[in-house]
């Protein structure tokens, strides 16, 4: 899936290279343009906030990221690997080393605890961090044989950010991480999501439709209608705990 | 797909119902018909001779109706280019008449005109074995002189509908055949003008058979009557009302495995389906349905897949029904076979396997029925899960999260998972039936042919006779060893308990029989006392060491009182043993014997055969080697029949079991499995957590359901025990390993099913989805 030649002088610093990328969903006997034709580009360590309404194709954006979905027309490179030909199970082997997921409804398995719904990602990753020291960063060393069950929302999601980090992603994408917690909860989420953003330098992408979590991003993405409208930088981004809505 | 596979199971119920009831009524309405209409006796009594004038005797007796007196000989038969021994039951049968009781149904040709004397009607089967046409020849040797006769027609008889040469198990058509022939020249051959050797008769409709029978018995004694016997007692009639018992057994027992089955299986999937549907289900009842309208709802649904299933099993049922029956008309000699379905048992199937279904149902419809709109519409509580025993044991740490999964989510649903075990248990255990039959049988004949009697040919004598015929049986050329056996009918008796067979004397160190243990261990037969056969023993209710009554139903009729010494295991008909010379000493006669068992040179049977049919005092003579193949050939058809629908059966339950619980174990864990697939697990390693829970249920099930097979067949075994012949619980190794592959292949199959459907998981939409 490396093509060299396609793509010459790729800066060092940029993690994904997206261009032209178009999806189109058929509906029954409706055709969905998703995405008409993005550009982007996301750089090595960064925090990006994409923000749109539902149905902007934030989400479409995302999951072509993370190797879930493939558009329909255009390029994502990787580094020096061109997703959009990737086979089915070189996506599987990019999202295995590569990514890491966070996603509005934690998705953890239910019949393995904290520590292991962790251990289920470090026993095929290449270079994983103790499940231990992940729960750590993300504050819940002392829910550590906790079923899904006996969790609140916002800790299962805080484990859910631990299993994303654990195998050392090269980035780290993140699906409405708040979206179905109060703000008070979010908040320590984002915390989270912040501080291994800082001390791991994971890339990191952030969909939301919440406008108020764009001040902690260093770089703001704005989606309408399938198309990026606006994008800036965030001189000042704010720690999370400073955030509100 | 589902309902396919829940239908299948009911298919097999349905149709294994429909198959044996009908079978059943059919075997019992044509045996009914036959009896009917061509008088079939309700009692009947052999002796020796006695003149025609008794007859007006026996019909005097109260509750006697008709009486039919005829002359019958065991007579041994040449078939010109057959090598083989035959033998022949020979009737007499008057002029232009296919007798008054047990009558002759006259398939082709013609009754004996008056004056032909040397014309012989012969049964179809054994006709058909040796492609006999109507003016063929057949040389029967009677009372030891060569008689050659024309067979002028092809005839049956109610009375042998089971045809098979005395001592024998299996109906062997082309060696064993019951004839006619004129009274006149049947009679002469035997000194049996205006005579007759044996009577039956029927009864009127009030009279008690053993009133008659005990009233008859006195009547013959003096004329050497071997004792009366019962229309039940009748042998061809008690091996029919044995198969429909065993038919009986079958219909019950099949139906209610496949039915269990069916109710746990639409358990399992309807309460799938209303945990999908629980948001409806709430919504509806916000709008005002009644919890009666939502139940009725899935039983609508569940009714749907049930009929399905009925209509499936009812045409199978009758296709494998008229299947069994013209087995059948083959195995038995029936001149027809009416093929019954009454609509009865259609309907008792069709409410049994709606009921069954309905109940399966009930709890999970139950509880979306009572379920408050408000809670309904919610969604479920995550699931909760525990660490399991093993794993508490401290096993844990050898397990991967993967396995960890697998084994807390058969912990967390303990009675899914062992209905869901016990149900490809059952599988495996009703597939090791049919395998059991054949195994069962080859054992019988092992045992009976090859380590207790071991003889190649066996002769019996027209009458006792000294023991010195004997040398002449040895100087025929190629015999190698004979030995004489005394056999006597003989009534015994033991407290109120009695039993009518046979006591046999053999040699002491006898070569060619030997008594065998429950080990199958030779028993020495001691000097003094009598050897019964296990069942028998059991029977009268006799234990080793307590006197048993003999009562000998010949020559002047003695009672003994005689020990028991011992028991033997046999399967095969019920006997008394003996030393030949005990009993000689009791029946106070000389050194008499009324048969021999011969070791034969292989290459020199047909010789030996041959010289010995001219022999005059020989009555018959059988030889074991070719009675076995005849019956392996005649079990064939029936036994592969068998084991292909037991095998459809059981791989039908394995597929259904398994398919059904994978399928709503992938739609429960669609979301977890979906999680793993994005977080970069191969497909592979996310059929490990399904495909892995299957095969870790498919191997503890196979043990169990290896154990449910052998409990299944020890019932049925001791189902089909009689005094005829007792079924050994033998199960070969090779029956368990296709019963196990078999259960196996359907997982594999089902299994691979469920491969395709994770290739269809929807990463997207279940991660933008609530549960």
């Amino acid at each position: 899936m490396v093509d060299e030649n396609q793509h010459e002088a790729l800066d060092e610093n940029v993690v994904f290279h997206v261009h032209g990328v178009t999806r189109i969903y058929q509906m029954g006997e409706v055709q969905v343009h998703a995405l008409r034709g993005v550009d982007l580009d996301l750089y090595k360590g960064e925090l990006t906030v994409l923000l749109g309404a539902s149905g902007s194709g934030k989400s479409t954006l995302l999951n072509i990221l993370g190797g879930l979905d493939t558009p329909t027309d255009g390029h994502v490179m990787y580094g020096r690997s061109d997703l959009t030909r990737a086979s089915e199970s070189e996506l599987t082997d990019y999202r295995r080393h590569h990514v890491g997921f966070v996603f509005q409804f934690y998705n953890l398995i239910p019949s393995l605890t904290a520590r292991e719904n962790i251990a289920v990602v470090t026993e095929i990753a290449d270079r994983p961090m103790q499940p231990e020291q992940a729960l750590k960063l993300v504050g819940l060393e002392d829910r550590m044989d906790h079923f899904p069950a006996q969790l609140s929302g916002g800790e299962q999601q805080r484990v859910a950010i631990a299993r994303a980090i654990a195998k050392q992603p090269d980035v780290l994408l993140c699906d409405e991480p708040t979206g179905a917690l109060d703000s008070k909860t979010g908040i320590i989420v984002l915390e989270a999501l912040q501080r291994v953003n800082r001390e791991l330098g994971t890339t990191t992408a952030v969909i939301t439709h919440n406008a108020g979590i764009a001040q902690m991003a260093n770089r703001v993405i704005h989606l309408a209608d399938g198309r990026i409208d606006d994008m800036y930088i965030n001189e000042t981004c704010l720690p999370a705990s400073e955030l509100s809505w | 797909m589902q309902a396919f596979a829940i239908a299948m199971v009911i298919v097999s119920g349905v149709s294994i119902f429909i198959m044996s009831l009908s079978t059943t009524d059919s075997l019992y309405e044509t045996r009914e018909n036959y009896y009917r209409n061509y008088n079939f006796a309700d009692v009947f009594a052999s002796l020796k001779r006695a003149p025609l004038s008794l007859v007006r005797q026996i019909e005097a007796i109260p509750g006697v109706d008709r009486v039919d007196a005829r002359v019958v000989a065991y007579v041994t038969i040449d078939v010109e280019g057959y090598s083989d021994p035959a033998s022949a039951h020979m009737l007499s049968l008057p002029y232009d008449s296919p007798g008054v009781l047990n009558q002759l149904y006259l398939r082709s040709g013609r009754l004996f005109g008056t004056g032909q004397d040397n014309e012989v009607i012969v049964s179809e089967e054994f006709a058909r074995a040796h492609g006999f046409k109507e003016g063929d020849k057949v040389t029967a040797i009677i009372n030891g002189r060569r008689k050659s006769l024309v067979i002028v027609g092809f005839a049956l008889s109610p009375e042998y509908i089971y045809q098979i040469a005395p001592g024998a198990l299996f109906p062997d058509y082309a060696r064993y055949s019951v004839m006619w022939m004129a009274r006149k020249p049947l009679a002469s051959a035997y000194n049996m003008e205006g005579a007759f050797n044996d009577v039956s008769m029927t009864l009127t409709r009030r009279a008690n058979a053993e009133d008659v029978i005990e009233r008859l018995d006195m009547l013959l004694k003096p004329y050497g009557g071997g004792g009366a016997y019962a229309r039940k007692d009748q042998l061809s009639n008690r091996f029919l009302s044995e198969e429909l018992k065993q038919q009986r057994t079958i219909a019950t027992i099949f139906p209610v495995i496949f039915f269990s089955v069916a109710a746990f299986l639409l358990n399992v999937v309807i309460s799938r389906i209303i945990s999908l549907e629980r948001e409806q289900i709430g919504t509806l009842k916000a709008f005002g349905y009644s919890n009666l309208d939502v139940g009725i709802h899935y039983i609508k649904l569940v009714l749907m897949i049930v009929m399905l299933g009925i209509i499936g099993g009812t045409i199978a049922g009758i296709w494998m029904g008229q299947g069994m029956s013209n087995l059948y008309k083959e195995f038995y000699s029936l001149p027809f076979m009416n093929y019954i379905l009454k609509p009865s048992v259609i309907i008792s199937a069709a409410l049994i396997s709606m009921l069954v279904a309905v109940m399966g149902t009930l709890y999970a419809v139950r509880r979306a029925a009572i379920e408050s709109p408000a809670l309904a519409m919610q969604p479920e509580p995550p699931a909760v899960y525990r660490a399991t025993i093993v794993e508490r044991l401290g096993l844990q740490r050898w397990f991967s999260q993967p396995t960890r999964m697998i084994l807390r989510h058969i912990e967390r649903q303990p009675v899914k998972s062992m209905l869901t075990t016990l149900g490809l248990s059952m599988a495996c255990g009703v597939m090791m039936i049919g395998g059991f039959q054949e195994g069962a049988i080859d054992h019988m004949v092992d045992v009976q042919y090859g380590l207790s009697q071991r003889e190649d040919i066996s002769v019996n004598f027209t009458e006792p006779t000294s023991n010195r015929a004997l040398y002449s049986l040895v100087s025929l050329k190629g015999v190698s060893h004979a030995e004489g056996y005394r056999r006597v009918p003989a009534e015994l008796r033991y407290g109120h308990r009695s039993y009518r067979t046979g006591v046999e004397g053999i040699e002491e160190n006898a070569s060619l029989t030997h008594l065998l243990d429950t080990n199958l261990d030779e028993i020495d037969l001691p000097p003094h006392g009598v050897v019964l056969t296990d069942y028998l023993a059991e029977l009268l209710h006799i234990k080793v060491g307590e006197m048993l009554e003999i009562e000998v139903l010949e020559g002047n009729r003695v009672t003994l009182q005689v020990p028991v010494v011992a028991t033997a295991k046999q399967y095969l008909g019920v006997n008394a043993y003996m030393t030949r010379t005990a009993l000689n000493r009791l029946l106070r006669e000389g050194d008499a014997i009324s048969g021999a068992h011969l070791v034969v040179d292989g290459d020199l049977q047909r010789d030996v055969y041959a010289e010995l049919k001219e022999m005059p005092r020989i009555a018959g003579v059988v030889e074991q080697r070719s009675a076995i193949k005849a019956f392996y050939e005649t079990m064939d058809e029936t036994i592969l029949f068998f084991t292909f629908i037991t095998t459809l059966l059981g791989g039908s339950i394995a597929f259904g079991v398994v398919y059904n619980s994978m399928r709503v174990a992938l739609s429960e864990r669609n979301r977890e499995l979906a999680s793993l697939r994005v977080i970069g697990f191969k497909r592979g390693e996310v059929a490990y957590i399904l495909l892995g829970e299957l095969a870790l249920l498919t191997v503890i099930a196979l043990p169990v359901g290896l154990l449910i097979g052998q409990g299944l067949c020890a019932y049925l075994a001791f189902q089909f025990d009689s005094d005829l012949y007792r079924i050994p619980l033998i199960l070969d190794s090779s029956v368990y390993a296709f019963a196990a592959l078999v259960v196996i292949a359907s997982a594999l199959i089902s299994g691979m099913m469920i491969w395709r459907n994770l290739g269809h998981l929807d990463m997207v939409a279940v991660l933008k989805t609530r549960e």
